[in-house]
């Protein structure tokens, strides 16, 4: 059942460092080439590597209590304020839990989302790229 | 100028390999896509696949298309699931064009058709000479 006293909940800090053999090994797990160059540019969805980053301080997700037999990821939004990360940079990243909310679907069960917003920025504090987690939990 | 789309990604059958091989490269360790008794428990036959492994499917896709470093914008909705033995076709098409960007919607189905997951995605169009 969602607490939906996690709303607003935000996490420490966590570095990501964008490493070149970290986006060979995600490219060839979801099979692109596997980029050659030293700077390689990070592919779309590369930033769910957080996992390998993040720790129970920096995710505020088990906060949210949602019973795993009936939760699913629903959706994952990237936004880029310019071109995707590239091997080499630097980001520091920070969750919150950034909406909770309810909606009724046809049958008449309660569906609640949650929303997580993982923003990215980069050493000078400028916002290089956000995502976007919805969680749902049916009734 | 929009580059024309370049033929659908298929990958398949996927194996429990490709599932292990992404959850290491993403981090993401839920024992439900690689731990049997445990997926059994949760419910379902035997492991299923990832959703953000079918995004990430798309993203190569689309990354092939329009350019990883012009990419600005993916959103993936998880619409269905699958299961290793499913051979999964990712494709997409232009939705719209703007001035200085393009917007793409994509799709990742199964072979019974079934999408699994459905993309939107805006790409930055480079600049004319």
């Amino acid at each position: 059942m969602v607490d939906a006293s996690a709303l607003g909940a935000t996490g420490t800090p966590f570095v990501l460092d964008v490493e070149r053999g970290k986006i060979r090994e995600f490219a060839r797990a979801t099979f692109a080439p596997v980029p050659d160059e030293d700077a390689p540019i990070s592919p779309p969805t590369f930033l769910t590597t957080a996992f390998h980053w993040q720790s129970a301080a920096s995710d505020p997700w088990e906060q949210v209590r949602m019973d795993p037999s009936r939760g699913l990821h629903a959706e994952q939004e990237l936004v880029f304020h310019g071109p995707p990360p590239r091997a080499g940079d630097r980001l520091i990243g920070t969750s919150r839990i950034d909406e909770i909310y309810e909606k009724t679907n046809r049958t008449g069960k309660t569906l609640t989302f949650v929303v997580m917003v993982t923003e990215f920025r980069d050493a000078a504090g400028r916002i290089v790229a956000e995502s976007r987690l919805t969680g749902v939990e049916t009734s | 100028m929009i580059p024309a789309p370049p033929p659908p990604l298929v990958v398949g059958p996927l194996t429990r390999t490709d599932l292990v091989r992404y959850q290491g490269a993403s981090g993401d360790m839920q024992p439900v896509h690689h731990d049997e008794p445990f997926a059994k428990a949760a419910g379902y036959d035997r492991p299923l696949s990832l959703g953000m492994l079918h995004a990430g499917l798309l993203g190569t896709w689309a990354a092939g298309w329009l350019g990883a470093e012009h990419v600005r914008r993916f959103r993936v909705r998880f619409t269905a699931q699958a299961f290793p033995g499913d051979t999964l076709t990712c494709t997409g098409a232009v939705a719209e064009e703007h001035p200085d960007a393009v917007d793409v919607e994509l799709s990742c189905t199964t072979q019974n058709g079934d999408v699994v997951a459905r993309a939107w995605a805006t790409f930055a169009l480079e600049e004319s000479p």
